[in-house]
């Protein structure tokens, strides 16, 4: 067998590379880092995350694939990876403090979280099932270490050890199905499959499934959501809104590469299956939200309604020409939306300690920090679907793109279950503002303070002027080769 | 493929190995009859010319992966399971007929009869110089985010460190 | 001849030293003298009588070990066929091998600092 070097074009993974090495670096560095003032990795882990975000924003609009087209730059992963980096920056800054307050003092938090950032990167450009597989292990692995990071709290421990369980599994049917797929075709590579598929049959079918099945375990919908209220509510919650916006985004990124363009002639096959699910998790996850009182339990329930309501788009993608644009920016808002809630949800945290949060504990709120209660009632509604927030816009192209699919019945669905869903999070804004009660609020750090603030300005600018916002999103297309 | 008689003797251990693994009460005696399973195995794919997969699996999986099961049943002292509580038929019969039809598929697929058509190069050079070749020419990228992900495994190992005990913070 | 076949040496040498493993304690079971019983089956003089199991459970400690060797056997398996195509790999694949080493290493290090390997 002869030997042919492989063309390299590293410029392609030239984001994932500075963000390797540097967070390399970054961990010999903090050997001199005193253990009590590991803040200061956590500062400097937003350099990495700079650098690679310059590098991204320098990549949109060209199209390249290397290593044999293995690993795809189109707009698709540059947009995602844009979105993964700030996700990344945010998270970072809502954990510098919480971190130390809960005492861990540890710095892997932050290697780990840009290592899960570097598979998430990778499961947008991924165009080879195997790269899939890979970037999702390299994503899920520090993700199941962070969820236990708590190591005091058994809760913590709970959710670590289910995540870590359920999430091997769900690998599993992935490889399975990667495996019976390359059995069927002869090939992992998309565009090979691309090819194939159509003729190879009932395994071929079968390898399908299994694909899905391990996706929507990542992703977190009905009947495959069974782990994420547990694993959201243990978890501490910098990790939650890390793993609740990242993990969810990168999941549906390669589910919609994986889809779109290697399956794309299989779509009636798929388009009940997925419409069944989408539909079943915007009901499931919005019902079972309304009888939950504490606080993270209730945003990892609004969280599978969400994956719903994107699942609704990616269903539709084939069909119209804007799915996957509604998918990504409802992405972009679910992004910015949830990092907002989270924050507040842990500025809240902080001087309950390991106390779980409840609603009525957010009662009186409106008098006691007005400026917060009003943010939270501004993420709230973005998540309701209100409008003036960028969540009504997100809600609005995706049940657009769905019309435009045919599956009126799925709009119906979701628009019905946005109604319920107002239930819900109109508690929390009724609870600030129509109770009374004591409020034992610590004054709320500065970085915290600006994520909320970049988290509501981000969601009202993209409710008030979407436009520009959303042509961005409708540009962000997938290539199927380099 | 070997000799049919390799390959009918080779079955035989490895089915029952496989049950033996699954009824035994005894943890420490699963894991044994997992490496005889895993054993077995690797013979099928030396048979099938993977000499290099053969090996993968005895030092990763009779080696090293039962070590940690191992260790693990030892760690709990879970090494005498207590009896299995049954969960209904219901599970046992869907189960069945999951394998049941997948293996049905697999079975028409590979014999040529099933309704796909495209399929696997039959001929391939497994060779551990052609695995060589092939890892560095179409798969050095995947290559390198293993080694990405084995220093995350490793930063695992941070999480069972004995630590001080946390202090009190305010 | 198949690839199978090239490891028939193997195999032979694989049946001869399970033959010799199971011959040696066979025979000196069976030519050695044997009389059980009496004080032979005590513990000897001073020794304490045994009580309990003798599976105790493992401290958490040498899981440690066994991650740190299972993630050695992979780096293994993966320097193993590089090894053999080595020569035809060529610059390219010292390169790529390297990088692969490095960041692994790298790990090693870092865990090593962190004193996840030290014995208490």
């Amino acid at each position: 067998m002869q030997f042919v070097e492989p063309t390299l074009n590293l410029s392609v993974i030239l984001p994932i590379i500075i963000l390797t090495f540097s967070t390399l670096l970054l961990m010999f560095v903090d050997f001199w880092v005193p253990d009590e003032r590991k803040d200061i990795t956590g500062w400097l882990s937003l350099f990495p995350l700079g650098g690679a975000l310059t590098a991204t924003f320098f990549q949109w609009d060209t199209i390249k694939g290397a290593f044999n087209s293995s690993v795809l730059q189109d707009n698709f992963s540059t947009y995602l990876s844009i979105l993964y980096l700030i996700t990344g920056m945010l998270s970072v800054l809502i954990s510098i403090g919480y971190i130390r307050k809960r005492g861990h003092g540890r710095s892997e938090y932050y290697f780990l979280m840009l290592f899960s950032l570097v598979g998430m990167m990778l499961m947008g450009m991924a165009n080879d099932l195997l790269i899939v597989f890979l970037a999702l292990e390299l994503l899920s692995i520090p993700l199941y270490i962070m969820s236990g990071f708590d190591r005091t709290d058994l809760n913590s421990e709970e959710s670590a050890l289910k995540y870590f369980l359920l999430g091997a599994f769900s690998s599993g049917f992935l490889v399975f199905g990667i495996a019976l797929i390359y059995g069927a075709v002869g090939s992992t590579a998309l565009p090979d499959i691309a090819e194939g598929i159509a003729t190879s049959g009932t395994v071929g079918l079968a390898g399908i499934a299994m694909l899905l099945v391990g996706f929507m375990f990542k992703v977190g919908t009905v009947p495959f959501h069974m782990w994420t209220p547990d694993v959201y509510q243990g978890a501490p919650t910098s990790v939650t809104a890390f793993m609740s916006v990242g993990a969810k985004v990168a999941g549906f990124a390669a589910l919609m590469r994986v889809l779109i363009s290697s399956m794309g002639s299989m779509d009636e096959k798929w388009i009940p299956a997925l419409a069944v699910i989408a539909a079943a998790t915007m009901i499931v996850g919005n019902i079972a939200a309304l009888t939950q009182t504490n606080i993270k339990r209730l945003l990892a329930y609004s969280s599978i309604a969400h994956a719903g309501y994107i699942l609704m788009a990616v269903t539709a993608s084939t069909k119209s020409d804007d799915g996957v644009g509604a998918a990504l920016f409802y992405m972009m808002t679910y992004m910015f939306t949830n990092l907002g809630a989270f924050a507040a949800v842990m500025a809240m945290e902080r001087f309950s300690g390991n106390k779980q949060l409840d609603l009525d504990d957010y009662k009186g709120m409106g008098k006691h920090n007005f400026a917060f209660a009003i943010v939270m009632m501004l993420l709230m509604f973005s998540l309701t679907g209100i409008p003036l927030t960028g969540g009504f816009v997100g809600k609005f192209y995706v049940f657009k793109t769905a019309l435009e699919a045919d599956l009126v019945w799925l709009v119906i669905i979701a628009a019905l279950t946005s109604v319920v869903s107002a239930f819900y999070y109109m508690r929390v804004v009724f609870n600030m503002f129509m109770f009374d009660g004591e409020i034992d609020m610590p004054t709320v750090p500065n970085a915290l303070k600006l994520v909320m603030a970049v988290a509501a300005i981000a969601t009202l600018v993209l409710g008030v002027l979407p436009a520009d916002w959303y042509t961005i999103a409708q540009n962000a297309l997938m290539t199927t080769g380099g | 493929m070997g000799h049919p008689i390799v390959f009918l003797i080779l079955a035989t251990v490895a089915v029952f190995a496989a049950i033996g693994m699954l009824t035994s009460r005894n943890a420490v005696h699963s894991a044994l009859y997992l490496v005889l399973n895993f054993c077995t195995v690797a013979v099928f794919y030396l048979v099938l010319n993977a000499p290099f997969i053969s090996m993968v699996q005895i030092t990763v999986y009779a080696g090293a992966i039962v070590v940690l099961f191992l260790f693990v049943i030892m760690l709990l002292g879970a090494d005498q399971l207590p009896k299995a509580s049954s969960n209904g038929g219901l599970q046992y019969i869907l189960a069945i007929f999951a394998t049941a039809g997948l293996a049905t598929a697999l079975i028409l697929q590979l014999s040529g009869f099933g309704d796909g058509t495209a399929k696997p190069e039959s001929a391939l050079d497994a060779s551990p110089e052609a695995i060589g070749t092939l890892l560095f020419q179409d798969y050095v990228f995947p290559f390198e985010i293993t080694s990405l992900i084995l220093l995350v495994a490793m930063m695992s190992l941070i999480v069972f460190k004995a630590q001080k005990r946390k202090k009190q913070d305010g | 001849m198949t690839i199978a076949q090239l490891y028939i040496p193997v195999a032979v040498l694989f049946g001869i030293s399970i033959f010799f493993a199971l011959l040696l304690p066979i025979l000196s079971k069976i030519l050695g003298p044997n009389r059980p019983g009496g004080r032979k089956g005590e513990a000897y003089e001073s020794g304490i009588v045994a009580v309990g199991n003798a599976q105790k459970r493992l401290p958490v400690k040498f899981y440690r070990i066994a991650i740190l060797f299972i993630l050695f056997d992979i780096d293994i398996i993966f320097l193993f066929p590089y090894a053999i195509a080595m020569k035809k790999l060529g610059l390219f694949g010292l390169w790529s091998m390297l990088i692969f080493v490095v960041i692994f290493v790298l790990g090693d290090i870092w865990v090593w600092k962190r004193g996840v390997l030290e014995w208490e």
